[in-house]
């Protein structure tokens, strides 16, 4: 039982590290892509040469940050079936077929067409390139789309239902596993967020070049291009945000008291936790700075509406432990024979909460003997890890404001023409290129861990999901992906520092081209 | 016949061309990565032979990626029993993996010689040992692999990891690698041109010939070891639980498909066909010819697998019993039937676009033109 738990949390470990790194440069590739093809867009339409060099340059530091992402991309494809074996049996029947549509449909399409976007400027007209281009963006946010269908059913798994047959979750209803609202909005939160992240991304390296006013021509209008894209998507993503919480809060109560450190069932109004010391033992916050009336209407969008607390939903948890029980049960003696008509009939009945009598079997091996202290014990586990969400949630808000508000700044100056006299701003813009990415990594421990004890919500618990790996293999493992991963962001930081400081590669620019540094220049943007 | 038994046929096929897929266009880039110190000498060659390619192995590359997902889809036993029992090698897989496309995209990066000499071993090394595990990934599913189930279907792998590197698993990893060499070869010979063009030729030949030779001592072995037969219980309609069917372990078993349709020899007698008319048409400077009939052996390869196990996908040796088979370790008859829909309409959008991208890219690749090419790995 010790090994089990050992492996476990290793298989977690591993698990965390390896998707959190994959996801370093995922939402970089998602945004840049976008913003690639917005610049040869109006390379295309204006003509002008200085919109291909941006593309050109832009694309290769793209380059760079895509090799990283395809390489872990390709650990993390695996990785269910490696480290998370019983899972994959258990619900591969659904969670599958996204993934596989995801190569299919969109990862076919970035994958090739990128390498016409790298290497074919030569060998293809302006207006075959920009298609390859859109083609490389559509891709990649289409690889996001179905990723994201299928952590959706991890959050909230709609349509499918388990077989006793098979000992598995079958597939019921494709359409509602795509069009699961859950699914829905977490892409375009995801997206946009993406695009968030390449447009500060872009901005503080600009930034990094007006100051020293090198590459000016390229630095300016890259400036103003991110500048605008990143305010829609600041707003996007906020709006997003607010509703996929909306939707999470309906479908995973459970992760939302966690996101709030909510412990008492509230009342309209209810006060919104700025800050908070959430104790998880005693299920209270030992210190708490909230802001009266705002969480009602935040989390329920009305003005009426009831939370219900950590203390009650464990309540909750506790009755369908024990209306699971039976299932289990049942479904033992279905193993043995698959046609037994009193067990079937009893997993009929029992079968919704059978996932809940795992939780408990972690503690009471035969689940008929468990003691109402290994039932609670298990019910309180239904709690994800309050503090470490608590906080993830409020440094991923706080990092979104913060970059509004940039983003904000950086359109009115770029607008009104007066970045580059800007110079404050301009040495702090390179400072908030972390911003987007810590936002990013917060925003999937949210979500993720949000998600304890399970890994499919409400129906498979985490404690029973990984292979049944040895100790020495895990940490064998884990040592050697932490080893090349190390390994392979040093290299990459070098190289990206490395272009980027070298810059783009200006060339001779045609004579008609305005002075860009000038005041009052922004017909530019008209004109282009 | 019942629509689930169908289906079940249907990805069993598409598991192949899946397979044939990733050990063409992956294993092509790879044969050109594991043989690129041969094919060039000099920093300018070398740059010359990864421009091929370079424009093509993230696409290609995918056919990877799409079968760990198409296997996970169809196939979830296997994805979850397959994938979790042979972790190591697995580990060893994706290590030597990941480590590619850096090696593209950074080696000409920076001038430094020792800085491509290092990414150049990682070419190497994330060439030849995939396609060396891939094979012996296949031969260990030949020989059956030391794995069983709980009776909620929490599997166990039993063996250690060094017997999965045993010599017949071995001898499958190096046909495999032979395979890829030669049409890394072919590739290399249809856009090369000179010197590199001649030894792509000559890298062909000796690799296509290897093949033949490992192709026929495997076949030998699998002759004179047991193979394993379904006895009992899994009703080919029935549902994906392979814990109910008995299966007896008999020497040689694998021949039997044949024994009882000869018409299937013709299987592995692609291979022996594709690479020797292939080498035939490169020593005459064929080589998109060549090229093809190296993805028909490839075919022929992975078919005489499929043929010989049929139905069985991965044989337990501890536990006969619960080894998985086409008929009890697909997905759900829904699931399956997504699943087709999707890859009839996209697998021939991928092959057209695929061919267009192969187009564009057309044309001889020298040393010359890289060095005006500033867009050039």
């Amino acid at each position: 039982m010790q090994e089990l738990e050992t492996v476990i949390a290793l298989s977690r470990t591993q698990f965390a590290a390896t998707a959190l790194y994959h996801y370093l440069f995922v939402p970089l590739t998602l945004g840049l892509s976008v913003l690639l093809a917005t610049m040869e867009t109006i390379y295309v339409i204006s003509g002008r040469e200085v919109y291909r060099q941006m593309t050109q340059f832009w694309s290769k530091l793209f380059a760079i940050n895509f090799a990283l992402g395809v390489a872990t991309g390709l650990t993390m494809e695996f990785e269910f079936g490696t480290n998370w074996s019983t899972y994959s049996h258990f619900v591969g029947d659904i969670f599958g077929a996204p993934l596989a549509i995801e190569g299919l449909m969109a990862f076919f399409l970035e994958s090739t067409f990128v390498g016409l976007m790298l290497f074919g400027w030569d060998k293809l007209s302006r207006g075959k390139h920009l298609l390859v281009t859109y083609m490389v963006a559509l891709g990649s946010n289409l690889s996001a789309l179905w990723i994201l269908v299928a952590n959706a059913y991890m959050q909230h798994p709609v349509g499918s239902e388990f077989n006793p047959a098979t000992m598995r979750m079958e597939l019921e209803s494709f359409t509602a596993l795509f069009f699961s609202h859950e699914a829905q909005a977490k892409f375009v939160h995801t997206s946009v967020a993406g695009f968030l992240t390449a447009a500060i991304f872009v901005i503080g390296i600009s930034a990094f070049y007006m100051l020293r006013k090198r590459h000016m021509a390229v630095a300016v209008r890259s400036f103003r291009v991110a500048a605008l894209f990143g305010v829609f998507a600041s707003i996007g993503v906020i709006c997003l945000g607010d509703a996929l919480g909306f939707i999470s809060g309906e479908g995973q109560p459970n992760k939302l008291v966690a996101m709030e450190g909510l412990w008492e069932t509230a009342e309209a109004p209810a006060g919104f936790n700025v800050i908070a010391w959430p104790d998880q033992e005693a299920m209270e916050n030992r210190f708490a700075l909230q802001i009266p009336y705002v969480l009602t209407p935040l989390v329920t969008h009305s003005f009426d509406g009831t939370i219900t607390g950590a203390r009650d939903l464990v309540h909750r948890a506790e009755v369908r432990i024990r209306d699971g029980i039976p299932a289990l049960v049942a479904l033992e003696t279905l193993s043995d024979n698959p046609n037994d008509r009193d067990a079937l009939r009893t997993f009929r009945i029992h079968g919704d909460n059978l996932g809940y009598a795992l939780l408990v079997k972690r503690y009471a091996p035969d689940v008929t003997q468990a003691t109402p202290e290994q039932i609670t014990q298990a019910a309180r586990d239904t709690i994800p890890p309050v503090g470490p969400v608590f906080w993830s949630f409020r440094i991923m808000i706080a990092a979104a404001f913060l970059m509004l508000g940039f983003l904000i700044l950086a359109t009115i100056y770029s607008l009104r023409g007066q970045i580059t006299e800007k110079r404050t701003f301009l040495k702090i813009a390179p400072w908030m290129i972390p911003v987007p990415f810590i936002a990013n990594e917060a925003g999937w421990v949210v979500a993720e861990l949000g998600r304890q004890p399970w890994t499919v919500y409400g129906q498979l618990p985490t404690w029973i999901s990984a292979s049944t790996h040895s100790v020495g293999y895990m940490i064998f493992s884990l040592v050697g992906f932490v080893a090349i991963y190390t390994i392979f962001i040093i290299v990459e930081m070098f190289l990206m520092v490395k272009f980027i400081r070298k810059g783009p590669d200006d060339g001779p620019l045609p004579p008609a081209e305005p002075a860009v540094a000038a005041p009052g220049h922004t017909s530019q943007w008209s004109q282009a | 016949m019942e629509i689930y038994i169908v289906l079940k046929l249907v990805w069993w096929a598409l598991l192949g061309v899946l397979l044939i897929g990733l050990a063409v266009m992956v294993g092509m880039d790879m044969g050109v990565g594991a043989g690129l110190r041969y094919l060039g000498r000099t920093d300018r060659e070398r740059r010359t032979v990864i421009n091929m390619i370079a424009p093509h192995w993230d696409g290609n590359q995918v056919w990877f990626i799409l079968g760990g997902g198409a296997v996970f889809a169809a196939w979830p036993t296997i994805y979850a029993t397959a994938f979790s029992g042979l972790y190591v090698v697995m580990l060893v897989l994706l290590w030597s993996m990941i480590v590619r496309p850096l090696g593209f995209e950074y080696r000409s990066k920076l001038p430094s010689q020792r800085w491509r000499n290092l990414w150049d071993v990682t070419l190497f090394i994330s060439g030849a040992v995939p396609m060396i595990v891939f094979g012996a990934a296949m031969g260990n599913m030949l020989r059956g692999v030391p794995f069983h189930f709980e009776w909620n279907m929490v599997s166990y792998y039993t063996g250690s990891f060094i017997a999965l590197f045993n010599p017949f698993a071995v001898l499958c990893g190096l046909m495999s690698i032979a395979l890829a060499l030669y049409q890394g070869g072919a590739m290399v010979m249809n856009r090369g041109t000179g010197v590199i063009r001649e030894r792509a030729c000559n890298l062909l030949t000796m690799a296509g010939l290897g093949a033949l030779v490992l192709f026929t001592v495997c076949g030998l072995w699998v002759w004179l070891m047991p193979g394993y037969v379904l006895t009992g219980g899994a009703e080919p309609a029935g549902p994906a639980m392979p814990l109910r069917k008995t299966v007896q372990k008999v020497s040689g078993a694998w021949l039997n498909n044949f024994a009882a349709y000869p018409l299937l020899w013709l299987v592995p007698g692609l291979v022996y066909a594709g690479v020797l008319a292939g080498i035939a048409c490169a020593r005459r400077g064929l080589s998109h010819v060549a090229w093809w009939l190296g993805a028909l052996a490839w075919a022929g390869t992975i078919g005489t697998v499929g043929t010989a196990m049929f139905p069985f996908l991965m044989p337990s040796s501890t536990n006969p019993g619960h080894s998985l088979t086409v008929w009890d370790a697909s997905s759900s008859a829904t699931t399956l039937g997504w699943m087709l829909a999707f890859t009839a309409i996209f697998i021939p959008i991928v092959a057209v676009y695929t061919s267009w991208a192969f187009w564009v890219m057309r044309g001889k690749v020298t040393p010359e033109t890289i060095e005006h090419d500033e867009h050039a790995y």
